[in-house]
């Protein structure tokens, strides 16, 4: 299939906004799940940028990275709901402001 | 029979090794006959091994084994007798004995008498090693045991802690001069790799010429330990403080033995001095300066301990004197006569501190000649021959002090003066003393008079006070011969007259009151020197200004640990620096992850200042 | 030019549903408008011709992992009081602050970006280069993300057992 005249700044655009609002999200969520999702757009907007860039030196490497990036993401949503199930029963709530017992 | 003299300073040693882990749970007794057993019988060993010298003077080396051995030093524990080491083991088993049998009836009530004795005895071991020593480490062992025992002795009562205070200012004070002359025995090692006394005098003879500056250096060292030991100037303020101490202690360690140590010393090592004139000059300067100074002290004392401790100070002061201008022999003789007079003299002061409760000083006395007889005529005898009234023994050893440093090429005549001085003062204030405690009005009672236990030291060391000049000392062998020539005969004239003024002034002023002296104490320069020598001329005042505070003053700086407020200043810091960030341990994630973004933004602005061209 | 128009549509079907899923305050509303904008982003792999990488984020990332996201959700069952918590924590005056860092983020960002020039490539990368990338230079990252998803199955095992486990609630929750 032909590839398509995209800037790729604009891609890249879109990649870094992602980006910013995966990580407003992750400040201003209290709910551990909202934060797990904020790491996922965060993840994602990552995998867009490689994807684009391996797409601009017409390589294969970003898709394998962005694998990887799926591979990770993966692993952290499993532990991390794993984690949510466990902080939902010891505080009998989900908010991440509770959770302080390790503050120095 | 000279093979078997180790034991005169095992059996006191071993006595009071014995006194000592018993702990006092022996009858008193048998303590006494211990303590003064083993004395008597170290004096017995003493005598039998004099005349044993007698009969055939040759000194005499005993190595018992080698004390130690690092590359080629090996100091022995060995002894080396002749006539000098006799005649001072002589004074110190006999008069020491004496002072024993003396000790058991003043200390009678004490509780701590098994320690006093268990001390005592260990003073005398110590101070016979002193003096027995063939090389000048094992010297300075008994040196050392000598200052441990008079530190000890002089607290006996350390319950009061002014005794503490005296025995700590004992200890210290003879501790700079100990110094001093172990700088002394290095400096004597290194040159001339021995420390063994005959053979290094003659190795010293054979190196140096006379006037070189490292027998001169060497030789000052020496001083320095012998004048801390035997109170001259500048180290003899520890030596009225030790009267805190039991007064036969006084009478054995602060009067006959000990103190005479750094005479001893410098009579022992007199080779050495012989090839430091300079030395030699100072020695006599120093003994006659103090001589002058104790004894204007002596004269205003009201303490009668205090009177003789002066008295002491100043007599050693001659004995200096006589080492520096070279009169050897009539040296030790002083020493050997003051020995008996003195220890007769403390001990009669003790026989009245016994028997008027403990008080100390002479004006409350009074009158004591007819209820204290035994102690009167022992005070007269002693204060005779301390004033050297012709025919006691003083006399005749203070008189050839006198002679010998008159002829003296050079200030001969000068220290001459300055001793007949002394000698005058010493007469004022001997008899001052007898006069005011033994004639007047009775002013407090004696509860009792001495028993015999008092009695009999007093008595033999009254006999030995006025005959003792007679003696022969056997040290002929040991100095090198004096000159034999006789100065002038009006310079003998002089000298014999001028103790009996000191007798004929003392009587005017304090006994027959002829001689008025209110209006010149009375006056305002007479109150400002009365108090300046009773003061001791201020020594202890500007010591105390010049060293003890200063050092006080330091140590009270050095006590908050200033070098530490450096570390404390980093630890503060850490800690401080800690307790921020713990408080920006939050817990809250959501400032955790903020404060990253933060410092993600301020990070990749900084690339971008630094590096355009990397992003 | 039609593929242009599909790309910014795209784009900005991604964007707006990632906001929408950042403001929800109940999780289902927020966990489909992500899924809508991960799909959308499925597309622009579509169009800057990474067919294989369009197909994993759809089949994995919207099918997968949003699945488990559901799943926990509906284990939670967090109901109408959580959305009136979440409203509550979604004051202007808590995002004011990160909105502010974010920004100045994004305008760095903006800024490295501006001097990217080129367009991305006519031709698009196969499965197949992939796969043999994979397994070619690649195979030692491979081998360490199945180790990783491993790890990530016996952590979540572990984490998820005990709640599972009902005695195990009840002895804790008595502690």
């Amino acid at each position: 299939m032909e590839g398509l005249n995209v800037p790729l700044n604009h891609i890249l655009l879109v990649s870094s906004l992602l980006f910013a609002i995966g990580m407003l999200g992750l400040m201003i969520r209290r709910n551990i799940i909202f934060i797990l999702m904020s790491l996922e757009v965060m993840l994602n907007s990552a995998a867009l940028a490689f994807v684009a860039a391996g797409a601009h030196w017409g390589q294969p490497d970003g898709q394998v990275v962005f694998m990887l990036i799926l591979t990770v993401a993966a692993a952290e949503v499993a532990v991390g709901l794993g984690l949510v199930l466990q902080v939902q029963k010891r505080f009998k709530t989900l908010d991440m402001d509770h959770a302080n017992r390790m503050r120095g | 029979m000279l093979e078997l003299i180790w034991l005169i300073p095992l059996i006191p040693l071993c006595s009071s090794l014995l006194l000592m882990l018993t702990a006092g749970r022996l009858p008193r007794l048998l303590i006494g006959y211990l303590g003064v057993g083993s004395v008597g019988i170290a004096a017995l060993l003493t005598l039998a091994a004099g005349i044993h010298f007698m009969a055939n003077p040759e000194p005499f080396e005993l190595t018992l084994w080698t004390w130690m051995q690092v590359g080629n030093f090996a100091p022995g524990v060995a002894f080396y007798f002749d006539g000098l080491t006799l005649v001072m083991m002589s004074v110190i088993t006999g008069v020491g004995f004496l002072i024993h049998l003396f000790s058991t009836e003043f200390m009678e009530k004490d509780t701590s008498y098994a320690r006093y004795f268990a001390y005592l005895n260990m003073f005398v071991a110590a101070m016979l090693i002193l003096v027995m020593a063939d090389n000048l480490l094992l010297l300075y062992l008994g040196w050392e045991g000598v200052g441990v025992c008079s530190y000890l002795l002089v607290g006996f009562w350390y319950q009061n802690s002014a005794n503490g205070q005296s025995a700590r200012k004992a200890f210290i004070v003879t501790r700079i001069g100990d110094t001093a002359m172990a700088l002394g025995l290095f400096l004597l090692f290194t040159e001339l790799g021995t420390l063994d006394i005959q053979g290094m005098v003659a190795m010293a003879n054979e190196t140096w010429q006379v006037g070189d500056s490292i027998p001169l250096i060497a030789c000052l060292l020496l001083l320095g330990g012998a004048v801390g030991k035997s109170a001259q100037l500048p180290l003899h303020t520890w030596l009225p403080d030790a009267m805190a101490g039991p007064t036969p202690v006084s009478a054995l360690i602060h009067a006959a033995t000990m103190v005479t140590a750094g005479v001893y010393l410098i009579a022992r090592t007199h080779g050495l001095f012989l090839l430091a004139p300079t030395a030699m000059m100072v020695v006599a300067i120093i003994g006659i300066a103090t001589s002058l100074m104790a004894a204007f002290t002596a004269l205003m004392q009201s303490d009668i301990k205090r009177i003789l401790a002066y008295s002491t100070i100043s007599q050693i002061g001659y004995m200096f004197l006589a080492l520096g201008v070279g009169a050897w022999t009539a040296g030790i003789f002083h020493l050997m006569t003051h020995a008996f007079f003195k220890a007769l003299l403390f001990l009669g002061s003790g026989a009245i501190i016994h028997c008027l409760h403990h008080e100390h000083n002479i004006f409350k006395m009074g009158g004591l000649r007819r209820k204290m007889p035994v102690t009167f005529w022992s005070f007269m005898i002693g204060s005779a021959a301390l004033a050297a009234l012709p025919m006691t023994s003083g006399f005749f050893s203070k008189d050839q002090i006198l002679l010998e440093a008159y002829q003296l090429p050079g200030m001969g005549p000068w220290l001459w003066l300055g001793g007949l001085l002394g000698a005058l003062l010493t007469a004022i204030y001997s008899f001052r003393l007898v006069f005011v405690v033994f004639f007047g009005k009775a002013n407090t009672e004696p509860d009792r008079d001495t028993g015999w236990r008092m009695a009999v030291p007093l008595t033999v060391l009254c006999a030995l006070s006025l005959i003792g000049g007679y003696f022969i000392i056997p040290v002929e062998a040991v100095f090198p011969a004096a000159s034999g020539e006789h100065p002038a005969h009006w310079v003998e004239y002089v000298s014999i007259s001028v103790p009996l003024i000191g007798l004929l002034l003392a009587y005017l002023i304090f006994h027959s009151r002829q001689l008025r002296v209110d209006g010149l104490v009375g006056s305002r320069v007479g109150q400002l020197l009365r108090r300046f020598w009773f003061s001791g001329w201020g020594i202890d005042w500007l010591y105390d200004r010049l060293f003890v505070r200063p050092y006080y003053e330091l140590s009270g700086m050095l006590k908050s640990e200033p070098v530490d407020v450096i570390y404390g200043l980093i630890v503060a810091i850490n800690q401080t620096l800690n307790q921020w960030l713990s408080e920006a341990q939050t817990g809250r994630m959501r400032w955790y992850i903020a404060s990253m973004v933060f410092g993600l933004v301020v990070l990749i602005s900084l690339a971008l200042q630094i590096s355009p061209e990397v992003l | 030019m039609l593929e242009i128009t599909l790309f910014y549509i795209a784009a900005t079907i991604a964007l707006v549903a990632t906001v929408l899923a950042m403001t929800r305050a109940n999780a289902i509303h927020a966990l489909i408008y992500l899924i809508v904008s991960l799909l959308a982003v499925a597309v622009i792999f579509f169009l800057i011709g990474a067919p294989f990488a369009a197909a994993l984020e759809i089949v994995i990332y919207a099918g997968a992992i949003m699945v488990l996201f559901v799943f926990v959700i509906m284990m939670l069952n967090l109901g109408e009081k959580g959305d009136q918590q979440e409203r509550h924590w979604l004051q202007p005056k808590i995002w004011i602050g990160p909105a502010l860092l974010v920004t100045l983020l994004f305008i760095e960002l903006l800024y490295v970006i501006a001097r990217v020039e080129g367009p991305v490539s006519v031709t698009s990368v196969s499965a197949k280069e992939v796969g043999l990338s994979l397994f070619g230079p690649y195979v030692l990252a491979v081998e360490i993300a199945s180790m990783l998803l491993l790890a990530g199955l016996v952590g979540s095992f572990h984490l998820g057992r005990r709640y599972l486990d009902r005695d195990g609630i009840e002895k804790e929750g008595e502690q």
